[in-house]
């Protein structure tokens, strides 16, 4: 191993572009480099587009980070001057969440340019910086008891059982012929239970300040206590921040989450928010057969008939849908506000989500009871 | 980069893609790349996109091009390597076992095994194209195992021992992405995300797909289905519904109905769902007139 590997000139300015995309938080695979340098070989010198394409099929930028991808390879193989075009039209899956500087990644040192298109939004977008506090009680506990307490709902899949109502042939038989062909016992199958996919919406706007960070912080630590668990948040805008809570510890999680969201404690329009989630095939699957729940003051902005519509649809998707509200937290509440009334018949659970505590608490209690 | 025996006369994307025209599927530039990609590199080939876009029409378009029969493996939450690989025909062995009475038999010889999708492609590689359908219902175990297979195109066979495959088969995965597929999977493929067709590519696709529809029906189609598409509703109408629309108002104008009533009535081949249709209704003269304009 003493001769020293020379990249052939011609292949570096493609691995190098690798290197860019991996330094923009692109996760390529040495195999996919090499794949991307076969495809170049394949496809001739024909054109920079032919280039484009290579790598879209090999690299496998994900739909929604397209935008970027475009924007990098522009920089690396064409030059800074077509930023500019590229940065402004950020189109994917979710336009919600795509606009304003909607994007899951910091980017480039020189795209400063880009926050100065966000700022001058109607809406003020505040970034957020979490502070790193103790885990509270309430969330060790959740992280303990989550895995056994959760709902479960009966999987497809068949596991070996004492009883069930399937006959396991495949052991039968291999016992039957230890014993000269005859049938001594017959296996059984049953469906194996799966813990239930759970949803988060958490409402980010002004009014709800006060529990954003804590809020944050339960689905960061519900995220990592059980599967399936996907999160959202929402104000202005409806953003997935799933993927930045699946990082295990909990403040990289945090900010990862705090990059993405750009509506930090402004307005709310939840109902806008609510439509835009079901509108888009992909989170409105995340509600079917889920427990859903929603932590939000419910001071809808916007026009109650648009959330009473998205709710209604939203709970008949659900398996469970729960609302809970920081102002439910005295004893004998009764919704005073036109959209929590609205709402109300549509939910299985409308509750006290004023502290940390009793979110978990009715958290832990969705597989046991369900409210009248 | 030798290209492979299995795309014999398709030298180029562009061959690809007046190839799959042929097959009645007219793809982009970037399918056309990604699907030559895989082909030429013997790689899996795994297509997103919204449902309705065209993922499996792509599949069947790339089996006719390469005159090969396609084996879809359809996927489902709790599908497994039983339904997916082989079975044992269980009643037959047992039956053979108190048949053979002294005699020693092979209860795990090749009539007893029930070969499904991916062994029957794994066993003929130059003659199938295996459709991995909808990967994204699957759960992981399923991805976990499928991610193995698609690494070294080999199966094992606990009672018979490794089947591999001579040379690589022909794979196409198609995800709607209702869940994120796993990291490695995506590496281990050429990948492509199959964008909703531009106006004049669907218009096209329409023509193409229903020969008795006129073209400025197709146009109009064309346009009202691409409003639908921006209206957050809970299906968004794919290619085919366009398809169908564009027969159905065709249909009903033959027998008598007049042009913008026909495209009204014949809504519900388009919108398949209740809320969907409640919602637009306010708004749907104005939209197909505008369409038809």
């Amino acid at each position: 191993m003493s001769e020293e590997f020379q990249l052939p000139h011609a292949a570096r300015v493609f691995v190098s572009f690798v290197a860019l995309l991996r330094i923009n938080g692109f996760a390529v695979a040495p195999e996919q480099t090499t794949a991307f340098l076969a495809a170049i070989e394949l496809l001739g010198p024909r054109s920079l587009e032919a280039i484009r394409q290579a790598g879209l099929a090999t690299l496998a930028p994900p739909p929604e980070r397209r935008a970027t991808y475009d924007r990098l390879f522009d920089i690396h193989f064409i030059g800074s001057e077509a930023i500019d075009q590229a940065g402004a039209e950020d189109e994917g899956v979710v336009r919600l969440q795509e606009e304003g500087r909607g994007e899951d990644e910091t980017l480039l040192a020189d795209e400063a340019n880009e926050s100065g298109l966000a700022a001058a939004r109607a809406e003020a977008l505040v970034e957020r910086r979490f502070a790193v506090s103790a885990t509270g009680d309430a969330l060790r506990k959740l992280s303990r008891e989550a895995p056994a307490r959760l709902p479960r709902r009966r999987g497809h899949r068949r596991m070996r059982a004492r009883r069930g109502p399937w006959a396991d042939l495949r052991r039968t038989l291999r016992e039957s012929v230890r014993n000269d062909g005859e049938v001594l016992r017959l296996g059984r199958l049953k469906r194996r239970a799966r813990p239930r996919k759970v949803l988060l919406l958490i409402d980010v706007s002004g009014s709800m300040k006060g529990r954003t960070d804590d809020n944050m912080k339960l689905a960061h630590a519900l995220s990592h206590a059980i599967p399936h668990v996907e999160v959202f948040t929402f104000g202005t805008r409806l953003t997935r921040v799933s993927r930045a809570l699946r990082l295990k510890r909990r403040e990289q999680a945090l900010s990862a989450a705090a990059h993405l969201v750009s509506d930090w404690d402004g307005g709310t329009r939840i109902g806008d928010a609510l439509q835009a989630f079901l509108a888009v095939p992909r989170f409105g699957s995340y509600a079917r057969g889920a427990a859903v729940v929603i932590l939000s003051d419910g001071l809808e902005r916007g026009d109650p008939s648009a959330l009473q519509d998205a709710v209604a649809r939203l709970s008949r998707r659900a398996w469970r849908l729960s609302w809970l509200t920081p102002l439910a937290a005295g004893p004998g509440f009764q919704p005073q506000t036109e959209a929590l009334i609205a709402i109300r018949r549509f939910v299985d659970d409308l509750v006290d989500g004023g502290s940390t505590a009793a979110i978990v608490s009715h958290v832990l209690s969705l597989g046991q009871k369900k409210a009248a | 980069m030798t290209v492979r025996g299995n795309i014999v006369g398709i030298d180029s994307p562009e061959a690809l893609e007046r190839a799959l025209r042929t097959a009645y599927y007219l793809a982009d530039d970037g399918l056309a790349t990604a699907a030559y990609l895989g082909l030429a590199l013997g790689k899996p080939l795994l297509l997103e996109g919204s449902p309705g876009v065209g993922k499996t029409e792509a599949a069947k378009a790339i089996a006719a091009v390469l005159g090969r029969r396609l084996i879809r493996l359809q996927c489902y939450e709790g599908i497994d390597a039983s339904a997916a690989l082989y079975e044992w025909n269980y009643p037959r062995q047992m039956l053979a076992i108190r048949q053979a009475g002294e005699e020693s038999i092979d209860i795990y010889g090749e009539t007893f095994l029930i070969e499904r999708p991916m062994l029957a492609s794994l066993r003929a590689p130059d003659s199938t194209v295996l459709l991995i359908d909808e990967i994204d219902r699957a759960d992981q175990e399923f991805e976990a195992f499928l991610l193995e297979f698609l690494s070294d195109f080999q199966i094992s066979i606990p009672e018979r021992g490794t089947v591999r495959a001579a040379e690589r088969p022909v794979v196409v995965l198609t995800s709607n992405r209702t869940r994120d597929l796993h990291e490695a999977l995506r590496r281990r493929c050429v990948y492509h995300w199959i964008e909703y067709p531009t106006a004049e590519r669907e218009a096209r696709i329409v023509m193409m797909r229903a020969s008795s529809v006129a073209e400025a029906t197709a146009r109009a189609i064309v346009a009202a289905v691409g409003k639908l598409r921006r209206e957050p509703l809970s299906k968004a109408p794919g290619i085919a519904e366009a398809v169908d629309w564009a027969e159905a108002a065709t249909l009903l104008h033959e027998r008598g109905a007049r042009w913008p009533d026909a495209f009204k009535r014949s809504i519900g081949v388009a919108l398949k769902d209740e809320e969907d249709l409640t919602f637009i209704s306010g708004r749907l003269d104005a939209l197909i007139a505008e369409a038809a304009a």
